[in-house]
């Protein structure tokens, strides 16, 4: 009863309470202050960051064959393709694709998917996306499926020789990576 | 502890009295051991002794798996393969351990549906309920994590599969899922925080199961009848009871032994029947298998993740089958609440049973849904058994409260179990069961 009086005869409050408001305040700041490196020590560390980003020679890679290399955790497919699969992908109408959009993080996010697009020089010889299916995470087979592109096994998505979605549950074309020839048959990735 | 009038304890020794009177553990354990449980518990209430013994041998087994085990990317699988070729009985450590899981989720699917068919769940045992549902979500993350540990290419694509989920959630999804696995894929810092979990949480799972069985010894077990023990007096209340030891730790036991004997010969006849060629084959970021699938006890979840193909609203199919996977499990959390029936037991609610082995069912038509591929018929059959998992509890379980016309449970147990096994009274058995 005796605080609670006293509370009446100070309404703005007794150097009580504002000792209690100021200790509980610091605790709770301090404790924070104390789990943070607790959960951040979970985020990816310093060697993990270091290998977002290497370079790849391609130099050896003939016409008509593919390079499948680990980065960052994931398959990337590098691929010189040939001037038949170049035709075929450019020639196909963009309209008529479930995914209509790119999906290179070289370009805007609002890119259309053409095979210029897509492609990562202008003649289009090479190919560079990630080999990780837009369904559920699989590794998608090369030189098959109904347009010799890619095929998924697990759920029977089907892609075509840019890497488009054509046929199957995947909601997109393969993600295209960061990429760039930095010399003569070596592309950077990330 | 128990609400239930029983003999408390009395130190008689001069060493107890010692003891009790600085740390009151014999008084503990005495009232642990001897309260007074329901004479009327069937056979489906020896699910919790087994449940308890699962969370002691997977304990045992796999603090001794971890001294031959190597937890890096490069050693795990070849680690598991010393146990089961060098250690001295590895394969069998490893084969309990493993198969160890699937009798725990085996048991505690029964004693789970136990608990809702006999209205487990209700006032005033909530607290039981939930904390019992708390228990079930850490065995899966532990289950789940453990299974990625030896480091097959079903540990691989599973955990690849199961993190996944996390990158769903809108705008910080991805952020999540890189937290979760320490980098853009499953790899090394993944594996080594999966094993340093799997160790841990066990042991918080001990720590709630103590919660647990401290929350029904506080409300009394509940029975097939749903009625309550009398409480008026000591004696009313040994007219319900019996003393849990020595009556139900027998017939616990009893229980036990016959449960391990299958056990036993599973372990030792068909090690391999629950688990996948694929994990026997180190896991590959390259590549993928043909068909991933969960284990068994997974099986129904995965059903209902991939059965939501369309998107609901706003909600993008790939979100709202996370949330359909983790609802279903929410909604068991709620079921307190959903159930609006005064009667408590299944045995006297006609409709509601018929509505019950219908969930049961389903949730095994939703198990062999999640084995198969995506395809028809199977996503228009998990389509509907999702559907009906949430009916059942979202909407039937109220309204059946409100439409149904109950039975009348008996007055007591006494009388229930009379009626069951005759005796003009308790402890007083007629000739067709003479007293031993």
């Amino acid at each position: 009863m005796a605080q609670s009086d006293q509370h009446l005869d100070e309404p703005s409050g007794t150097r009580r309470d504002f000792l209690f408001v100021a200790t509980g305040a610091a605790g709770g700041i301090a404790t924070a202050a104390a789990v943070w490196p607790l959960i951040n020590q979970m985020n990816p560390s310093a060697d993990v960051q270091a290998l977002s980003s290497i370079q790849v020679d391609v130099s050896a890679v003939d016409v008509g064959s593919q390079l499948t290399i680990k980065f960052l955790g994931k398959p990337v497919f590098i691929r010189h393709r040939t001037p038949e699969e170049i035709q075929a992908a450019r020639e196909f109408d963009v309209s008529q694709l479930p995914d209509p959009l790119a999906r290179n993080a070289n370009l805007p996010a609002d890119a259309p998917a053409t095979d210029e697009d897509r492609s990562l020089d202008e003649a289009g010889e090479w190919l560079v996306m990630w080999g990780v299916c837009t369904h559920l995470g699989c590794v998608p087979l090369g030189e098959a499926g109904e347009f010799n592109g890619w095929f998924c096994p697990c759920h029977g998505s089907v892609y075509d020789t840019s890497g488009r979605i054509r046929k199957g549950p995947a909601p997109e074309n393969l993600h295209i990576p960061e990429a760039s020839f930095v010399s003569d048959g070596v592309v950077q990735l990330g | 502890m128990s609400g239930i009038p029983h003999d408390h304890y009395e130190p008689k020794t001069s060493g107890e009295k010692w003891v009790e009177s600085r740390l009151p553990v014999l008084g503990l354990l005495h009232s642990t051991l001897f309260i007074p449980t329901p004479r009327n518990l069937n056979w489906m209430w020896i699910w919790g002794i087994v449940l308890a013994f699962c969370l002691v041998m997977q304990i045992a087994t796999g603090v001794v798996l971890v001294m031959h085990y190597n937890p890096s990317v490069s050693g795990a699988f070849a680690s598991v393969e010393h146990i089961m070729r060098d250690v001295n009985a590895g394969w069998a450590l490893r084969y309990v351990h493993a198969n160890g899981a699937s009798l725990f989720f085996f048991a505690v699917y029964c004693h789970i549906f136990r608990g809702i068919f006999y209205g487990s769940y209700k006032a005033p045992r909530e607290i039981t309920w939930i904390v019992g549902m708390l228990i079930f979500f850490l065995m899966m993350a532990t289950a789940f994590m453990g299974y990625v540990l030896p480091w097959g290419q079903m540990s691989f694509w599973g955990a690849t599969v199961i993190t996944g989920f996390f990158s769903a959630i809108p705008l910080v999804g991805t952020s999540i899922q890189t937290w979760l696995l320490g980098g853009p894929a499953v790899d090394n810092p993944t594996l080594n925080r999966f094993f340093s979990l799997h160790y841990l949480l066990p042991f918080v799972i001990a720590g709630l199961v103590a919660v647990h069985i401290w929350a029904f010894h506080t409300t009394g077990n509940n029975n097939p009848t749903g009625v309550e023990v009398r409480r008026g007096s000591k004696a009313e209340a040994e007219r319900d009871t019996l003393p849990f030891w020595p009556y139900f730790v027998i017939k616990d036991l009893f229980a036990l032994v016959f449960v391990l004997v299958i056990f036993a010969a599973i372990v030792g006849f068909m090690p391999n029947f629950l688990g996948h060629p694929d994990n026997y084959v180190e896991a590959n970021p390259l590549k993928t298998p043909a068909h991933i699938v969960p284990e068994w006890y997974f099986l129904p979840y995965y059903a209902m993740l991939r059965a939501i193909t369309f998107d609901i609203f706003f909600i993008n199919s790939k979100l709202a089958g996370v949330l359909a996977m983790f609802g279903s499990i929410a909604v068991l959390l709620l079921l307190p609440w959903l159930d609006t029936s005064r009667v408590r037991s299944g045995r006297y609610r006609p409709m509601f049973k018929v509505w019950f082995w219908l969930l049961v069912a389903d949730f095994v038509m939703l198990m062999w849904c999640g084995s198969q591929p995506p395809e028809q018929p199977f996503v228009i059959m998990s389509q509907l058994g999702t559907f009906y998992w949430f009916a059942f509890f979202l909407v039937i379980l109220p309204i059946l409260g409100v439409v149904e016309k109950p039975l009348t449970p008996p007055d007591t147990i006494e009388a229930d179990f009379r009626a069951h096994y005759g005796g003009d009274g308790i402890g007083r058995a007629t000739a067709s069961h003479p007293a031993e």
